[in-house]
């Protein structure tokens, strides 16, 4: 039986989606165990469902772990009032929580989470849109997820969320520079002489069979780290929300759902973030430097399949894990710090890194 | 279906540049001008130039409209009262409009548009290679002047906004 192709497509985004809300749903239930973890604390560990909650051993276990916790901090968004300040502006007071969350999930369509063998040895990427241009696809869109921090920040027609979306503008320009000349090297690399060139992130992946871009460029993928903790607003960087200078920042004045969707859109750029540096600089679904799955003989099949997608997903956890674990450990830069960092640290140092790899990616290439 | 998707988006293009010009309040101009910007780019999407399209949203949508709504927020744009338009105004308008009927006009009675699409050179804003190989050999000079323009322009900014003294030395 046959389908309609783009009927397919949807039903993979829809599933894409759901699964990536859940994982954003299961992040802040993380953050929330780390962060009590590191302070000493027990954190969520009360909420249970009738049934499975009434298991023995088993129910009280999940339960002290808060794994049933995501669901009521979910419905809390949804019942709680929905607050629309009579000084705002309306229409982009509504729109802002709707485009700092669009961009993260639009992003999820050019990032391969694992591959498929068949029998005859093809290799498939399991991606929903396999574009050449995939990593300026994810730098051009999720660059648009700015929009709802300054909206929301202006909209909202009071000083301290006018000052986050300020703040917030200013840092995405700048970090994004770095960001960007930061992964030129790893392209470099990617695209040797004689090759058709290639953005793809599942071509970039595939390329680290042997050392993982973060071994032999370790500048590079410390710059880019840094850039993205910027580009996600996460601590150290968080000047858009600040919490001890601005109240809560640029969504000071939202509530209940709006201010869920701001909320969920800040893990999925996490997310998709971990994902791509995981990408980039971690050997995508390699299990170990060196060893990939067809040198262990376990890549055929559908069960291939899912050992490349868990070994993809248990690296992307363990760099959500850093993002939680560097948050609750520094404390926030000055405003000043931030922008110096960017553009007289940051910028020149990326630049400096990519002339150097630039030419030792000539010489590689041309003597050897 | 392509066409379905090409008369939207040239729609939508047209209407947020209509709404660009007709605005008054700044926000919305910059807001509408994302608007135009981003239908373009689904434009160069459906003529398959890919890069093209996701630069067109990375440079203009990601970046600089990010600075201009940065600096109408800064200074704080007030809504433009109506003013009275001037006889230059007018006479500018007049002949601006004729130079975009004739230019319109001289592209669709061109040859060249109803060439059949096989007989079209290869798309050089589909991919990576023949980008960059066409950028730095046949489009060489003109990326150099635009470049050189770009810094006239950044070091002509710099010295208007820089106060000098009359001895040339930076305040």
């Amino acid at each position: 039986m046959e389908f309609n192709p783009i009927i397919v497509k949807f039903v993979y985004a829809a599933i894409v989606v759901v699964v990536i809300m859940t994982l954003c749903a299961y992040a802040v239930l993380a953050e929330r165990k780390i962060s009590s973890w590191i302070q000493g604390r027990v954190g969520p560990n009360r909420t249970a469902l009738p049934i499975i909650g009434g298991i023995p051993l088993l129910g009280p276990f999940l339960t002290r772990l808060g794994i049933f916790q995501p669901l009521p901090d979910g419905l809390k968004f949804l019942f709680k009032e929905d607050v629309v300040p009579g000084h705002v502006n309306k229409v982009y007071f509504i729109m802002a929580p709707i485009l700092s969350l669009v961009p993260a999930l639009t992003t999820v369509a050019v990032v391969p989470f694992g591959q498929f063998v068949t029998k005859t040895g093809e290799v498939i990427p399991l991606v929903l849109a396999n574009v050449n241009v995939g990593l300026l696809f994810l730098f051009a869109v999720s660059s648009l997820g700015v929009y709802g921090v300054v909206l929301a920040g202006w909209s909202s027609n009071s000083k301290y969320p006018f000052l986050g979306g300020i703040r917030a503008s200013a840092q995405m320009i700048s970090y994004e520079l770095a960001m960007g000349v930061s992964v030129l090297p790893v392209l470099l690399w990617v695209n040797a002489p004689g090759k058709e060139g290639t953005m793809n992130l599942f071509d970039i992946a595939q390329a680290q069979n042997g050392f993982w871009f973060a071994m032999w460029m370790p500048l590079s993928a410390i710059i880019f780290l840094v850039c993205l903790f910027a580009e996600t607003n996460r601590l150290p960087f968080d000047m858009a929300e600040s919490e001890t200078e601005l109240v809560s920042g640029f969504h000071t004045e939202y509530s209940s759902f709006k201010f869920g969707l701001f909320f969920v859109g800040e893990y999925a750029h996490m997310i998709i973030g971990s994902c791509v540096f995981t990408l980039l600089f971690l050997g995508g679904w390699n299990p170990l430097p060196f060893v990939t799955l067809e040198t262990l003989g376990m890549d055929k099949g559908i069960l291939g399949a899912a050992l490349s997608v868990g070994i993809f997903l248990g690296k992307m956890c363990a760099m959500m894990f850093l993002f939680m674990w560097v948050r609750w450990t520094l404390p926030r830069f000055r405003y000043d710090q931030v922008m110096r960092l960017g553009w007289s640290i940051l910028l020149p140092l990326s630049i400096a890194n990519l002339i150097a790899y630039a030419l030792i990616i000539f010489y590689l290439d041309t003597a050897l | 279906m392509t066409d379905v998707f090409f008369y939207i988006f040239s729609t939508v293009a047209l209407a947020a540049g209509i709404g660009v010009v007709l605005s008054r309040n700044t926000v919305n101009g910059a807001m509408f001008l994302i608007g135009t910007f981003l239908s373009m780019a689904a434009i160069f999407v459906l003529l398959e130039a890919y890069f093209l399209a996701v630069i067109q949203v990375l440079v203009y949508a990601g970046a600089v409209m990010v600075l201009f709504l940065f600096i109408i927020m800064l200074l704080d744009v007030r809504e433009s009262a109506a003013k009275k338009t001037s006889v230059y105004t007018w006479v500018a308008s007049v002949i601006g409009l004729a130079i975009l009927i004739v230019g319109t006009a001289s592209i669709v009675s061109a040859d060249s548009i109803k060439t059949k699409a096989a007989a079209l050179p290869e798309p050089s804003g589909a991919s990576l290679k023949p980008f960059g190989y066409e950028l730095f050999t046949t489009y060489l000079l003109p990326m150099q002047v635009t470049g050189f323009l770009l810094l006239i322009a950044m070091i002509g900014v710099i010295a208007l906004s820089k106060k000098l003294n009359t001895d040339g030395s930076a305040k």
